[in-house]
């Protein structure tokens, strides 16, 4: 790679240890991925859960938080994912005391970095969004991939060592998404119905991620004929990055860099194209309903829900009664805002818990489930039904009036 | 079959020899890993319930989220790892996980390279040599 005069002294040592690790960690992963330089960033955000992390991974931030002050810190606006509990509900979710502590543990070493711990995978919805054309370093796949699509920004899949190397660095290998020729369409995919619950336009995502197949895919949706809402693509994007691994999407007419599905396809490209039906995602729904007649426990979380979403649990479970754990998980931000505003005693009122800052798969979710003897899951995120199998889980994808009745009738689902 | 090579578009790590286990599906340390016992975990994945300790793994894509930038560093400190990662297609992830644990992987090949290799094989992968390649012993 070619190195600034700058550069060659991060590498050299002169700015310090930490930034010193940064730099040749970020020229191993650019000279892999064929990057011929770095380009500057404005903001990293930091994907690192303790489940993620181990004890070896808080090791070696403490090791980092260790070093003096001046030759620690980051260098941009850097903000942190969610953590792997919130602490005022770690008890009553079983977790056990040595979770807990790693996750302090982690925290405190964060801090002394001078990372800024917002504890959020909608940090486009709640901190700050990314402007069109922002090189930014990001962690969290929906993150990446909303912040692309939607907003226009420019981030690869930044895992939380190369977050945290961006933020001491202040810069990022310059491949993959930062890159105009890798952001046009390299397949299209025909819709011709309109989905309408997040849990539809999630399973869209999904079928548009395995169609996709892996990271340099760039799929490019045309039919959808109404502009969707921020939570409609925070859906759709999470599961489309979770099952296909991809970064970047564009619909035609609607996100930014396919006003004219032109800009991103030019005429005469030669890509593989597809349909998407909605008996297909109807199926997609099914396979993973199969022989499940009942649920123990409900999850609304993968992304942590907005503002918004929290209204409308609010408003669904009003007048009624959970009798199987219902786990409702958002932001910090938006936590604050739900309790001004009554939502979070309303849905607390009606049996459910409201947790902030952490997120149900990043939280030890295979212990969860031993602990709680939860193996059933109903949820309307198809990320989380994407990933929590791997945990031991049986998911089950449904909208979310649908998991509140479930939760309401004791998990017994509606045929 | 005995002898042959197979070059990689780009290589990181050190040399590693190890009993192949292959499949045509992806690869994410936190969909498809119970990483305690050392198995793959995901009930639909091909190779559910084996063992991917000391293995070479040959797959097709890195899937999934960014955690598997922190899980390689914490699976190689418990010795609960791959021998390494041989994959079609790689993701920055993966990339950036091996950086940070000095884990052995290559990708990009001019063939389907879990169709080339066969289940069980003894292989031995150099990610450091000028065209870094996957051997079958």
């Amino acid at each position: 790679m070619n190195l600034t005069a700058e550069e060659q002294a991060l590498r050299a040592g002169e700015y310090g240890p930490a930034a010193q690790w940064a730099i040749e960690h970020q020229i191993k992963v650019g000279e892999y991925l064929g990057a011929g330089d770095f380009v500057p960033v404005t903001q990293a955000h930091i994907m690192a859960d303790t489940e993620s992390l181990g004890e070896a991974g808080v090791e070696w931030l403490e090791r980092l938080a260790r070093l003096p002050a001046h030759a620690r810190r980051v260098r941009i606006p850097t903000i942190t994912d969610p953590r792997g509990t919130d602490f005022a509900a770690a008890h009553r979710l079983k977790q056990k005391p040595w979770m807990v502590e790693l996750e302090r543990r982690a925290i405190t070493a964060f801090e002394a970095l001078g990372v800024l711990m917002t504890n959020t995978c909608i940090n486009y919805q709640t901190i700050m969004a990314p402007l069109a054309g922002e090189h930014v370093a990001y962690g969290d796949t929906g993150v990446v991939i909303y912040c692309n699509s939607v907003c226009g920004a420019r981030s690869n899949f930044e895992g939380g060592p190369s977050a945290l190397a961006a933020a001491l660095t202040a810069r990022t290998p310059r491949y993959g998404y930062h890159l105009d020729e890798r952001r046009r369409s390299t397949l299209l995919v025909e819709i011709d119905f309109a989905p309408r619950e997040l849990n539809e336009w999630g399973a869209l995502g999904a079928l548009v991620g395995r169609l996709a197949g892996d990271y340099w895919q760039v799929p490019a949706l045309v039919g959808i004929e109404r502009v969707p809402t921020s939570d409609e693509m925070k859906h759709f994007g999470a599961a489309l990055a979770s099952y296909g691994s991809v970064a970047l999407f564009h619909i035609g007419g609607i996100t930014p860099e396919a006003r004219r599905l032109g800009d991103v396809l030019p005429a005469g490209s030669n890509v593989r194209s597809h349909e998407i039906h909605e008996a297909d995602v109807r199926t997609f729904t099914a396979s993973y309903a199969r022989a499940i007649d009942s649920v123990d426990v409900v999850v609304f979380s993968a992304p942590q829900l907005s503002l918004i979403e929290m209204a409308q649990v609010a408003g669904l479970i009003e007048g009624r009664h959970a009798r199987i754990p219902l786990l409702v998980v958002t932001s910090p931000q938006v936590k604050g805002d739900a309790d001004r505003m009554g939502l979070t005693a309303r849905i607390e009122a009606a049996g459910g818990t409201v947790l902030a800052g952490m997120c149900f798969y990043q939280s030890y979710a295979r212990e969860l489930a031993e602990a709680n003897g939860w193996r059933r899951l109903a949820t309307n995120s198809a990320k989380l039904v994407n990933i929590i199998g791997g945990y031991g889980y049986r998911p089950v994808l449904m909208s979310m009036p649908a998991c509140i009745d479930a939760a309401c009738n004791g998990g017994k689902i509606a045929p | 079959m005995s002898g042959e090579t197979f070059f990689a578009a780009a290589g990181m790590g050190a040399t590693v020899r190890g009993v192949a286990l292959v499949a045509k599906d992806g690869f994410s340390a936190r969909y498809d890993l119970d990483r305690v016992r050392g198995v793959f975990s995901r009930a639909d994945h091909k190779l559910a319930g084996e063992s991917y300790v000391g293995r070479v793994l040959v797959l097709d894509a890195a899937k999934g989220g960014v955690a598997s930038a922190w899980m390689l560093h914490e699976m190689k400190a418990r010795g609960v790892i791959p021998a390494a990662l041989v994959l079609n297609a790689v993701n920055p992830i993966m990339v950036q996980g091996a950086a940070l644990a000095g884990f052995t992987m290559l990708s990009g090949f001019a063939v389907d390279i879990t169709q080339a290799i066969t289940n069980g094989a003894m292989v031995e992968v150099d990610p450091t040599a000028p065209r870094p390649f996957i051997k079958v012993l």
